[in-house]
């Protein structure tokens, strides 16, 4: 016998509500209600409504919503207003991120690691001097991603071949927890959010995620769901899988500075363990055979870098512009939390 | 009746990496030279090489170029 009322964490979550016309188009059609006529001319890219727009439409792809029939995932009118979606999102992208295609450059400059007193960065931040509050903030926005860590690149092993395939497995396996369902990297996050008090639910926090977080997960999905996107999908995975091993260690450290106890520190002390490993495999046994195999994808791979890396500065900015005026960055408190 | 040979198994693969960490595939027992033992259950291990990691013998990026960045907040 239990006595609490929390959702199960398998339960699909509520619909949010919407932030302007845009969710609220998607949110009528994923209803069943009749859709209005919608304009994306104005529409910010990367803003609050297109973002939570794009990422309704995505979540059908996923854990869905409750309430809301799963056949509505292939339900022409939602593809329909996520195509003019996508087209805005990528357009903005496109003409933000400058073209590149020399790919080994542009992970040499990933593999760069800053250090000192000047560097800018929310893991820096908070292993320097954030507060609790801070902490628990962070976890938050990373929980849309990372309570179905693995899954967005997972669209893209179908689109790949041969050994890019095998490796790129290799390291979504190992995301998975190698077969074993307690090490899956979303179960060990779900346990970190329990532990620094915070709501494990799968969407939990997406009422309180503002554009610039939804903004980094539907980039993945939008990569791994069209295979025109296939080399920027690997890219947009190679970035997080060179990059995040430093980034890992430091928050270990935030966490051991604010009093975080072991369920906590476990996610982000295996992340240092494990990305570098998988830096290693990604160079050599994705983004290589990748390019040997198909050498024209190399713009896209940059293109996925560069994108991916925009979003996470933007999202950073977002944080710590958030902090320094001393407001909350999440649109509002999280359940649970408390400075 | 004759008994039937035991198929070699594969060698264990050891990739060298130029800048970092030896790659080693499966399962794997490391041992220190004071006897003591790191297991690691991955599919690929990354033992660290330059001695740099503060996980020795795991490697954990250490290897990295470093760049420091000076005082004030860009």
């Amino acid at each position: 016998m239990t006595g609490t009322l929390d959702r199960p964490r398998t339960a699909a979550p509520e619909l949010p509500t919407p932030r302007g016309p845009l969710s609220g188009a998607v949110v009528a059609a994923l209803r069943g209600d009749p859709v209005p006529a919608v304009d994306t001319a104005d529409a910010d890219p990367y803003g609050d409504d297109l973002q939570l727009a794009l990422h309704c439409c995505y979540e059908l792809h996923y854990r869905g919503f409750a309430g809301v029939d799963d056949d509505r995932e292939w339900d022409p009118a939602v593809l329909g207003l996520r195509r003019q979606l996508e087209q805005v999102f990528l357009a903005a992208l496109r003409a933000d991120v400058e073209p590149g295609d020399d790919v080994a450059a542009e992970v040499e400059s990933l593999l760069v690691e800053p250090v000192g007193p000047g560097v800018r960065g929310v893991s820096h931040h908070l292993q320097r001097d954030g507060t609790l509050g801070q902490l628990r903030e962070y976890v938050a926005h990373r929980s849309i991603y990372h309570l179905k860590e693995a899954d967005p690149q997972a669209w893209v092993i179908p689109r790949l071949s041969g050994p890019a395939k095998a490796g790129l497995v290799t390291v979504e396996h190992d995301e998975y927890g190698s077969g074993r369902p307690e090490r899956m990297h979303s179960t060990l996050f779900a346990e970190m959010m329990v532990e620094i008090g915070l709501s494990d639910a799968y969407g939990a926090y997406v009422e309180q995620a503002p554009g610039a977080t939804l903004a980094e997960v539907n980039l993945m999905t939008l990569c791994g769901l069209h295979r025109g996107l296939r080399g920027a999908s690997v890219g947009q995975f190679a970035m997080v899988e060179l990059t995040s091993s430093p980034g890992s260690e430091r928050l270990v450290k935030a966490m051991r500075r604010l009093g975080c106890g072991p369920a906590a520190i476990r996610f982000y002390d295996e992340h240092v363990e494990a990305d570098a490993v998988h830096e290693q495999v990604v160079r050599r046994s994705v983004l290589d055979p990748l390019l040997a195999a198909e050498p024209e994808l190399a713009a896209d791979v940059v293109f996925g870098i560069r994108a991916s890396s925009l979003l996470a500065e933007r999202m950073g900015e977002h944080l710590l512009g958030c902090w320094e005026r001393g407001t909350t960055s999440l649109r509002t408190t999280p359940t649970g939390s408390a400075g | 009746m004759v008994e039937r040979r035991l198929a070699r198994p594969e060698p264990t693969r050891i990739v060298l990496t130029e800048e970092g960490p030896a790659l080693v595939s499966g399962p794997v027992e490391l041992e220190l030279p004071d006897g003591s033992r790191v297991r690691s259950d991955r599919a690929v291990t990354a033992v660290c090489h330059c001695r740099r990691s503060k996980r020795y013998p795991i490697c954990d990026a250490s290897h990295r170029r470093k760049v420091r960045q000076e005082g004030r907040e860009a």
